[in-house]
């Protein structure tokens, strides 16, 4: 099994890092989205409640574009079906690609972050920066799980690119509650506080909760 | 050819003693994509180391037949039984036993060659070492690295062709397994996927001449039923040309 999803994390990471086609797109997306929202709000800077919620809408929106993409390849080339052609365990492809769109999702946010704070923020993030990466960390991890599993229920449909965003976003509204109530005294004008440990812990069971049901689901989608 | 049993819609049951050693049996099987019947009260019965060629026009349910048979798609009616392992029930035993060239390579375009036949090598417990050997034959290596998107189809056709036998399947289901190759590829790609290669194959053809040379067994399928099943030596080419009329 480890083995498995290795090579398959492995040809994932090299099918992006030739085609390019999600990480750019997330990054860009996502510091477009920045400057709108220095535009829309008026506004020099934010802080607190506003600052966390901008940053973890802004977050998701552009990791669903990493989900719509994340199956497409393996649908439009066949590579799904050689997969399902081999004698290994399915939730290996699960693993994989989940543990791919957590590499997407660091990697937006080490473009996404540093924008934010640039152009948006208003307080220096560097105290708080250990914080805000754990309580990202614990958001990414559920947003991968989901994402994979959306995107493998919506990559067989004609209407995946709409069916995605739809099925993934009521899923993400958990994820963008608990991790705005856990962001937003980081990002406090008054120095940062600690971040509410209820709201990590929902994060975490949020996760723990998604990543069963992708496990006891996943065989199915995959099926005819 | 006495081993052959050949099951036609008119005649159940017919596979008898012989069946105990089928690589492949299917009774009345159908299959549907919503409304529209792509196969429907399909049987067969087929022999180890026996050759199946399909014949019939564009849509008459070729390729859907091998995806049944790959466990891709499931069967909506009928049994389906392949190297001993019933369908769907038992699909997970004969994954990793079958070989299937589609009419897609079922590789991806931004890898090379050899990163795609290793991906397979892995996903399959198959020694890397088989990759560069199939690379070798089939004329591949100087090629290997390149993305598969810089290949002409003929070059990929032997990629997949390579993919489809490196696990070394029993079963090899080929749909059209010479598009796109030139003759040089053909004589290349023979050992491993033509008669010489001893394995039980179900091949789908529009070449009622080549398909019917390398057959044991015949079928016609036409609308998705079966308008011709018998054995090759009782076949004419004429009565294959029908089909498609």
């Amino acid at each position: 099994m480890r083995l498995t999803v290795a090579a398959l994390l492995r040809k994932e990471l090299l099918v992006e890092l030739r085609s390019l086609q999600s990480v750019p797109g997330m990054a860009l997306f996502s510091v477009s989205t920045f400057v709108v929202f220095h535009f829309a709000l008026n506004r020099n800077s934010i802080d607190g409640d506003l600052a966390a919620g901008v940053l973890w809408v802004t977050l998701l929106f552009a990791a669903m574009l990493g989900v719509n993409r994340l199956f497409v390849a393996d649908a439009e080339e066949g590579g799904l079906e050689g997969f399902l052609l081999a004698p290994v365990d399915r939730s290996a492809m699960l693993l994989a690609k989940s543990l791919a769109l957590l590499c997407f999702l660091v990697a937006l946010e080490l473009v996404a972050v540093p924008a934010f704070a640039l152009l948006l923020l208003a307080p220096s993030i560097g105290q708080a920066l250990p914080q805000l990466l754990g309580v990202l960390a614990l958001g990414d991890v559920g947003v991968a799980l989901i994402g994979t599993l959306v995107a493998a229920l919506a990559v067989r449909t004609r209407a995946r690119d709409l069916l995605g965003p739809l099925l993934a976003l009521p899923l993400f509204v958990p994820i963008v509650i608990g991790g705005a109530r856990a962001t937003s005294p980081l990002l406090a004008l008054g120095g940062a506080g600690e971040p509410p440990a209820r709201w990590l812990a929902t994060l975490a069971l949020y996760d723990l909760l998604f990543g069963l049901i992708a496990f006891a689901l996943f065989d199915f989608l995959l099926e005819d | 050819m006495a081993a052959l049993q050949v099951e036609g819609p008119g005649r159940p049951g017919a596979a008898g003693v012989a069946g105990l050693n089928a690589a492949v049996r299917v009774e009345g099987l159908a299959r549907r994509y919503g409304e529209r019947v792509a196969l429907s009260d399909v049987s067969l019965t087929l022999q180890k180391g026996h050759t199946l060629t399909v014949f019939g026009p564009n849509g008459a349910g070729k390729s859907t037949l091998l995806r049944v048979l790959a466990t891709l798609l499931r069967p909506h009616a009928g049994t389906v039984q392949v190297l001993g392992c019933a369908l769907p029930r038992e699909a997970w035993a004969v994954r990793g036993r079958i070989g299937l060239l589609g009419h897609e390579p079922l590789l991806y375009r931004d890898l090379g060659a050899r990163e795609n036949l290793r991906l397979h090598a892995r996903l399959h417990g198959v020694e890397l070492g088989r990759v560069e050997r199939l690379l070798e034959l089939l004329d591949l290596h100087r090629r290997a690295t390149d993305p598969l998107r810089t290949l002409s189809r003929g070059m990929v056709q032997r990629i997949a062709i390579a993919r489809t036998v490196l696990h070394e399947p029993e079963l090899l289901l080929l749909d059209e397994p010479h598009a796109h190759l030139d003759p040089a590829a053909i004589a290349l790609v023979q050992p491993l996927i033509g008669p010489s290669s001893k394995r039980t194959r179900v091949i789908c053809s529009h070449d009622p001449a080549g398909g019917l040379a390398e057959a044991d067994l015949v079928l016609g399928l036409r609308g998705g039923r079966a308008a011709l099943s018998e054995s090759a030596g009782r076949v004419g080419v004429g009565e294959i040309a029908e089909l498609y009329r």
